[in-house]
């Protein structure tokens, strides 16, 4: 389904992530980020969506302990940053799918 | 003559190497397994285990009886790989040469990685069942457990047979029930996923079997400790979740080995190419099973359909023919969910579980991602498949290692 973000109509699931991870800009982020209730994003968020960008692009898959060792930001900051479930809600804002099971 | 190693002889390794022995020629290659475990173990049967629905001799046979004479088997564990020099260094000291490498070396539990976890509590009231020990252990102890708060818990994802847990903790609903137990016994699903079902189809179609089941259900929840004094496991953001047993999942990660030679990823899993399975800075190395990166299932269903497909690849790049991109990212897991019935899904890279018949489309016998008794018995006969097919690298009569798209209902949702 089509949604519009930042003035953008951009393509997302039912759950609202992009399902197409070139249609991602940092306004749509920004958007996203508030819709969650994350806030406005600071130069610390961005460092964590970037990561994740980097590491989905490389086909990786998404993981606190990856995170954790990063040393893009320690397992409590990232908890602190995206409050709530933060694998999910970093990676609604990065653009790029949520960490799932095969069921 | 050419030597081809492969590391780990479980049901990845094993089945590889059988499928190489029938297409090479044995005066020019030679086979080589190593493993340091000389019991062959039935990993579907460490579920069952627990809840004494199946016996502890059935969960094993020795490495042996599998492996024809012709192949190679090192009972020895492997140290270190030297990609550069193509040499394996081994626990005895020795190095071997290899002209291709295969690491399939699976994955194991972790507990030490989490704070806690091995605590005074580790097999007295906090315990694993991913390996066979630890489903010993918990047998014993719920055998004699009167009831309270039980915690079924997934410390991290990714995890060998995702389902596991969950089957868990729907045969744990079932097994308190017929002991008489259950309005005595609090079940409570713990996961650092969204949910117990993550995939849309899944969800709409059982997202009901936790409620039906009371069983509670605790998401996002990051490990941070077991507290062991406390009887509680808090997470990175301060939930506590208070248990009287817990039946958890470590960290699951891969071979030493891998990580120790400098080749591994955060979880020590090998990445390769999740179409070819083969590893793109050293051609002549490959992975399958549990050992990868690929971003499908850790499932025996996966290292069966693997094996088939590397050895057709492995066997073009002897004779120096580009190898082909054909694995699908194909799965095929039985669901027990209690009672005498079971789920069964089939799945790829791009395809999630749907409905429909399987493995004939449109006859079955088996339905998927559907509750009924003939997956059950399904899953049952697989044991015996297990051991006097797969193993022996023969195939399932209709199931191909690609997955079919016949007999799936790819757009409808019926409940």
């Amino acid at each position: 389904m089509e949604k519009i973000i930042a003035g953008v109509t951009v393509d997302v699931n039912a759950e609202g992530y992009l399902t197409q991870i070139s249609q991602w800009n940092e306004n749509i982020a920004s958007a996203i980020a508030v819709e969650e209730e994350v806030g406005p994003l600071g130069p610390k968020h961005w460092e964590v969506l970037k990561y994740l960008r980097d590491q989905q692009s490389r086909g990786t898959a998404l993981s606190i302990r990856g995170i954790g060792k990063s040393g893009v930001v320690d397992i409590k900051t990232f908890y602190e940053l995206f409050p709530n479930g933060p694998l999910k809600k970093a990676s609604k804002i990065a653009g790029i799918p949520k960490p799932a099971s095969c069921i | 003559m050419k030597r081809i190693v492969i590391l780990g002889a479980g049901s990845g390794g094993t089945m590889l190497a059988r499928h190489l022995f029938k297409k090479l020629p044995h005066d020019l290659y030679k086979i080589t397994l190593v493993d340091p475990e000389a019991r062959h173990y039935y990993q579907p049967g460490f579920l069952f285990l627990p809840f004494g629905q199946i016996e502890p001799e059935a969960c094993y046979r020795p490495k042996t009886d599998f492996i024809p004479k012709g192949i190679q088997l090192k009972t020895d564990r492997a140290l270190i790989i030297k990609p550069d020099i193509q040499q394996i260094t081994l626990e005895n000291g020795q190095h071997m040469h290899y002209d291709v490498l295969v690491v399939a070396t699976g994955t194991h539990i972790a507990p030490e990685e989490t704070p806690g976890m091995l605590g005074e509590g580790w097999r007295k009231d906090v315990f694993d069942f991913y390996s066979f020990e630890g489903a010993m252990a918990l047998r014993e102890k719920l055998a004699h457990w009167q009831g309270g708060r039980l915690v079924v818990h997934i410390t991290e994802t990714p995890i060998k047979c995702p389902v596991a847990p969950l089957e868990f903790a729907f045969l744990a609903d079932a097994y308190f029930d017929e002991k008489g137990l259950r309005d005595k016994v609090q079940i409570t699903y713990v996961t650092p996923l969204s949910g117990a079902f993550t995939k849309p189809r899944a969800a709409a179609k059982l997202g009901h079997l936790l409620e039906e089941k009371q069983i509670d259900i605790v998401t996002d929840f990051a490990i941070q400790e077991v507290d062991n004094a406390g009887k509680r496991i808090v997470s990175y953001d301060g939930i506590e979740v208070p248990y009287d047993l817990l039946v958890t999942v470590p960290t699951n990660l891969g071979d030493p080995v891998v990580a120790n030679s400098g080749l591994g990823d955060d979880f020590g899993f090998l990445p390769v190419d999740k179409k070819s399975l083969q590893h793109r800075q050293y051609p002549n190395i490959f992975s399958l099973g549990d050992a990868t990166n690929v971003p499908t299932s850790k499932a025996g269903s996966v290292a069966h359909f693997q094996s088939e497909l590397l050895a057709a690849n492995i066997t073009r790049y002897l004779m120096g023919l580009p190898v082909r991109q054909d694995f699908d990212g194909h799965a095929n897991c039985f669901i027990e969910t209690g009672y005498g019935k079971a789920l069964l899904i089939d799945f790829n890279y791009e395809t999630e579980p749907v409905e429909g018949t399987f493995p004939i489309p449109g006859i079955g016998p088996m339905q998927l991602l559907t509750e009924t008794r003939m997956n059950h018995l399904g899953k049952q006969a697989f044991h015996w498949i297990y051991f006097h097919m797969l193993l022996e690298g023969r195939s399932i009569p209709f199931v191909s290692p690609q997955m079919k798209v016949s007999g799936k209902k790819l757009n409808q949702i019926t409940r």
